[in-house]
């Protein structure tokens, strides 16, 4: 089964992925898929603006470094900024997973 | 990155971009080739799963926050590409611009300069103004000059406030070259550190100057030592003789100082005559000026002085009761300079309208001429947003390069404009092309563009694409039709406004012109003297000397008669006294008041007075016989109705204790003006001899007389001769202000004058663009109904008959417009009326004639291109569609 993404995940999904270590935009998109073990579905293409708008709020950095393969790649990586907004960002996700998931248990227990 | 600097390396970053998203794909058909698919099926996945590389670029693009700057630039550059295609309409456009923008330039310069600038002090917003007020009227108001022990008071007593006082001054300087008069002004000695001046050498007075018997020492100003002491380095401690009196120079002011006008000599304040200084019930002409002290502000500063006005009330109850001190921010004293900008000001803002309305017309017809673009462009996908900021774009893009014309020609005109301004213009020096003319001139483009641009731009299309895109876009819809009309009925309705103005206010110059001044004007000098300060000091001298200056200017050759006198016939300067008809007076407040004159025995012939009843002085009106005056005959028929005044009795207090027998009646002389006098509250005219002046007032009378003389050939030909006559023993006698009757009579009318010649251009200006205006509408809506009269014709219109239809169109429209300015140039005469003396309400006569001329230039306009259509072949008109 493939679900979409929930608005505004994808930035905090990618923050997380950037978090690991300097990775580029493909790189990015093959983990987003393991991770997630497909379930996931993101069209490939739609990774970039939402990488350039992080660039441009400051949450990421790029520089232009040579792949294990030696091409020349962008390679993302977290700011201060970025990783404190992960930090929030992910605080926030989880609290309301756990009051999504309680929700969902009480109506069954009503039944 | 920056936002700037992503819209600085906006190539480098499409460059990078393109980079990234390639880097994917090709990872991606590696990977796909690694796991074993073929090379060609590889590229395809990756690139399918990939999607749309151009959306992806444009929605990073957007990420980047730069969108609406390249949109800029795109637009930027295709309005400079169309524009350049069609020079004629951009020069046009931009021409129209420049000038409505210049002139509403020039004459912001000039209002900013004259009105808006603060003074040229330091921290001119903590400067105040002082002046009494009393609670009780006089005939003069209820504010005051300063008395000087009241100004010490203040000045030791109201802690929020830095006061300095002066007055005017200024007399003959003499000593080294030609004895000349110099204005100036009396100083206190802390003037120049309350307002802030350093000096551009020397020092200020020091505090024991500023007192009776202090040393004489004098400032004088950057210009007097450039011309008279031609810049010398060493002038501090020179001498400077000033009306008799030495003085060591102390300083010298820096260049272009003012202090209510020029003045180029200043000598400390308190060592004028004690006995001025000294009596609270004096108001010797004092102004007071403060600083506001750090942390006061204005409203301590009046609570203080309320509090010192009114313990003054109680301690000099005969001088001071119901009298207090008042503090106001000090503003740059202009006059009545303002009323005159304003109206121009407001003129000017008419013809920039039209100029307007002239772009709009022109945009709208463009737009119209490129609906089908436009609408092709929609139809490709352009939001409505988008097409309706490319419009703006290239409205305000006319409207800056106009308006950058218009600031040139601003720069160039100003200082012509002031040059031609009636009069000195108070505080030209500060007319100057600053940052706030150019904002106000980039302001101005940028409202004029969203004038002009609007109508065009709400034309963008949005609906009914495919519609507008099969039709021909040969129609103008009734909703753009409408538009196009309502321009001609506001450029015509504005055009009729300002023609009638100008009619009206020519008409009132004609007029005005015509009045009989009351006095001859024509060969007559008249021109204010100094006498010797030597002779001033005994008044039997003083009266020897005039007679014999009076001597002296009769035997100048061209001379026929000579006169002294006071105060001059339409020059600005009275002398107003409360008179009644018997010896039972009313309270100084309650009396009429008159305006009288000091002269000797000829100034009847001088100035041409024609006497109507009795005699005018002559040798036996001396001290020893019984007082008398003349009075015009204003004053005769309100105060003594029908009986003839000759022989009757009058009684002014301010000249002397008896009654005066009036001799002699008058014609009614317009003192304040051809302009001014019948709207002046004080009308009424005394004349009395100069011989019978008593003698404490010779010496003050003496100071402000002048000499009138009248002659045989041209005036200004005897000034040579007559100045080198009345030098005078001691060749310190100076003549200043030389002036004809005939210039004064005519400087009178010279607002009315300068008003008119730019109502008149402006109103040229505005018709000249209504008609073009007109013209250009009309040529594009006959023009868009080529097909239509085609196809009249062919079912049998004749020439004739298409002529009259189109004329008939624009007539219509010229009416409407007509209407409505009429009505405005009845509201705007009412200003006028207002705001110029002598002006009346606007004559249907003259309404009518500049009717008729704006009707005339309009059907001008509208033949052209009716009669073009009237010529059309029926064939080629048809075939067009």
């Amino acid at each position: 089964m493939k679900t979409d993404l929930p608005q505004g995940t994808l930035d905090l999904l990618i923050l997380k992925i950037v978090a690991l270590g300097p990775v580029h935009g493909y790189a990015i998109a093959q983990r987003l898929q393991q991770v997630s073990r497909d379930v996931v579905q993101v069209p490939q293409g739609s990774l970039y603006p939402a990488l350039h708008r992080l660039e441009n709020r400051g949450l990421l950095v790029a520089d232009w470094k040579d792949t294990d393969r030696g091409r020349e790649a962008k390679f993302y990586r977290l700011t201060r900024k970025g990783r404190a907004q992960l930090e929030t960002e992910s605080a926030s996700w989880q609290r309301l997973s756990q009051a999504v998931g309680l929700i969902l248990k009480l109506s069954e227990g009503a039944e | 990155m920056s936002w700037w600097s992503r819209v600085w390396h906006r190539r480098r970053l499409e460059h990078q971009l393109h980079k990234e998203l390639q880097f994917h794909v090709d990872q991606y058909t590696a990977d796909l080739i690694d796991r074993g698919l073929d090379p060609i099926e590889a590229e395809r996945r990756a690139r399918l799963e990939f999607g749309g590389v151009e959306q992806i670029k444009e929605q990073c693009r957007d990420a980047r926050g730069t969108r609406w700057f390249d949109d800029l630039v795109l637009d930027v550059r295709y309005t400079l590409r169309s524009l350049r295609k069609r020079a004629g309409f951009a020069a046009v456009a931009i021409g129209t611009v420049a000038l409505g923008v210049g002139a509403a330039t020039v004459m912001f310069t000039v209002v900013n300069g004259v009105l808006l600038k603060p003074l040229a002090y330091a921290d001119p917003s903590r400067l105040v103004a002082l002046h009494e007020e009393t609670a009780y009227s006089t005939q003069f108001g209820n504010t005051w000059a300063f008395a000087y022990p009241n100004y010490l008071d203040c000045r030791s007593d109201v802690r929020a406030l830095a006061l300095t006082a002066w007055r005017v001054g200024g007399g003959i300087v003499s000593g080294s070259g030609d004895p000349e008069y110099a204005p100036g002004f009396q100083i206190s000695s802390n003037l120049f550190a309350v307002l802030g001046v350093r000096l551009d050498r020397g020092r200020a007075f020091l505090d024991e100057e500023d007192r009776p018997g202090g040393a004489p020492v004098a400032i004088i100003s950057h210009r007097l030592w450039q011309r008279r002491y031609a810049a010398h380095p060493g002038i501090i401690g020179e001498r400077l003789v000033l009306d008799g009196t030495s003085y060591s120079i102390v300083g010298v002011t820096p260049d272009g100082f003012q202090l209510a006008g020029d003045g180029d000599v200043f000598t400390p304040l308190g060592q004028a005559p004690p006995a001025q200084l000294r009596n609270r019930g004096l108001h010797p002409g004092i102004r007071v000026w403060g600083r506001l002290q750090v942390d006061a502000s204005l409203r301590d500063a009046q609570a203080q002085l309320t509090v010192v006005g009114r313990r003054l009330a109680e301690q000099y109850r005969d001088s001071n009761e119901r009298r207090t001190f008042v503090a106001s921010p000090l503003r740059p004293d202009v006059g009545n300079v303002s009323s005159t900008l304003w109206l121009l000001f407001g003129a000017v803002f008419l013809v920039l309208l039209i100029a307007c309305a002239n772009v709009a017309s022109l945009l709208l017809a463009r737009a119209v001429a490129r609906h089908r673009e436009l609408t092709l462009r929609a139809a490709l996908g352009a939001g409505r947003g988008r097409l309706f900021r490319q419009c703006f774009t290239e409205s305000a893009m006319l409207a800056v390069i106009g308006g950058a014309l218009g600031v040139l020609l601003a720069a160039v005109a100003v200082q012509p404009f002031i040059a031609l301004w009636p009069g000195e213009l108070p505080r030209a020096e500060q007319v100057q092309l600053d940052w706030h003319v150019l904002l106000f001139a980039l302001v101005l483009s940028l409202v004029s563009s969203v004038l002009f641009g609007l109508a065009p731009a709400l034309r963008a299309p949005a609906r009914q694409l495919e519609h507008v895109l099969r039709s021909s876009g040969r129609t103008v819809r009734g909703s753009s039709r409408a538009l196009h009309n309502a321009f001609v009925v506001s450029e015509v309705a504005l055009a009729i406004v300002l023609l009638v103005s100008a009619g009206a206010l020519g008409r009132t110059l004609i007029r005005l012109s015509s009045l009989d001044p009351g006095v001859n004007r024509q060969n007559v000098l008249v021109t204010r003297m100094a006498l010797s300060p030597a002779t001033l000091i005994d008044p039997a001298r003083t009266r020897a000397t005039w007679n014999d200056v009076l001597e002296r200017a009769r035997h100048v050759p061209g001379v026929q008669a000579a006169a002294i006198v006071d105060t001059v016939p339409m020059r600005p300067g009275n002398n107003q006294l409360g008179y009644w008809t018997s010896g039972n007076l009313p309270p100084s407040n309650q009396q009429p008041i008159a305006l009288a004159t000091s002269v000797s025995k000829e100034y009847a012939k001088v100035m041409g007075l024609s006497l109507s009843a009795g005699r005018f002085f002559d040798e036996h009106d001396g001290p020893t016989s019984i007082p008398v005056v003349i009075i015009d005959d204003v004053l005769a028929r309100t105060a003594f109705s029908d009986a003839n005044p000759v022989g009757r009795k009058m009684w002014i207090p301010n000249l002397g204790e008896g009654p005066f027998e009036i001799v002699g009646v008058v014609g009614h002389v317009r003192h304040w003006g051809l302009a001014s006098d019948d709207q002046s509250t004080v009308r009424a005219q005394i004349y009395y001899p100069f011989a019978q002046l008593p003698d404490r007032f010779v010496r003050r009378w003496s100071e402000l007389m002048s000499i009138a003389v009248r002659t045989s050939v041209p005036p200004l030909n005897v000034v040579e001769t007559l100045r080198h006559e009345l030098r005078g023993s001691t060749g310190d006698q100076v003549l200043y202000e030389v002036r004809t009757l005939d210039q004064l009579a005519s400087n009178s009318l010279a607002r009315a004058r300068f008003l008119l010649m730019l109502f008149g251009v402006f109103a040229g200006v505005a018709l000249g663009l209504a008609c073009i205006g007109i013209y250009g509408v009309l040529s594009f809506l006959t023009n868009e109904r080529v097909p239509e009269i085609g196809a009249r014709m062919a079912i049998g219109a004749n020439a004739g008959q298409v002529l009259r239809l189109v004329v008939g169109q624009s007539l219509r429209v010229i009416a409407t417009g007509l209407a409505a300015g009429t009505l405005a140039a009845l509201a705007a005469g009412r200003l006028l009326e207002q705001q110029i003396d002598g002006m009346r309400a606007t004559e249907p006569s003259t309404l009518g004639a500049m009717i008729a001329v704006l009707v005339a230039a309009a059907m001008l306009a509208t033949y052209i291109p009716a009669r073009r259509a009237s010529r059309l072949d029926v064939m080629t008109a048809l075939r067009q569609d």
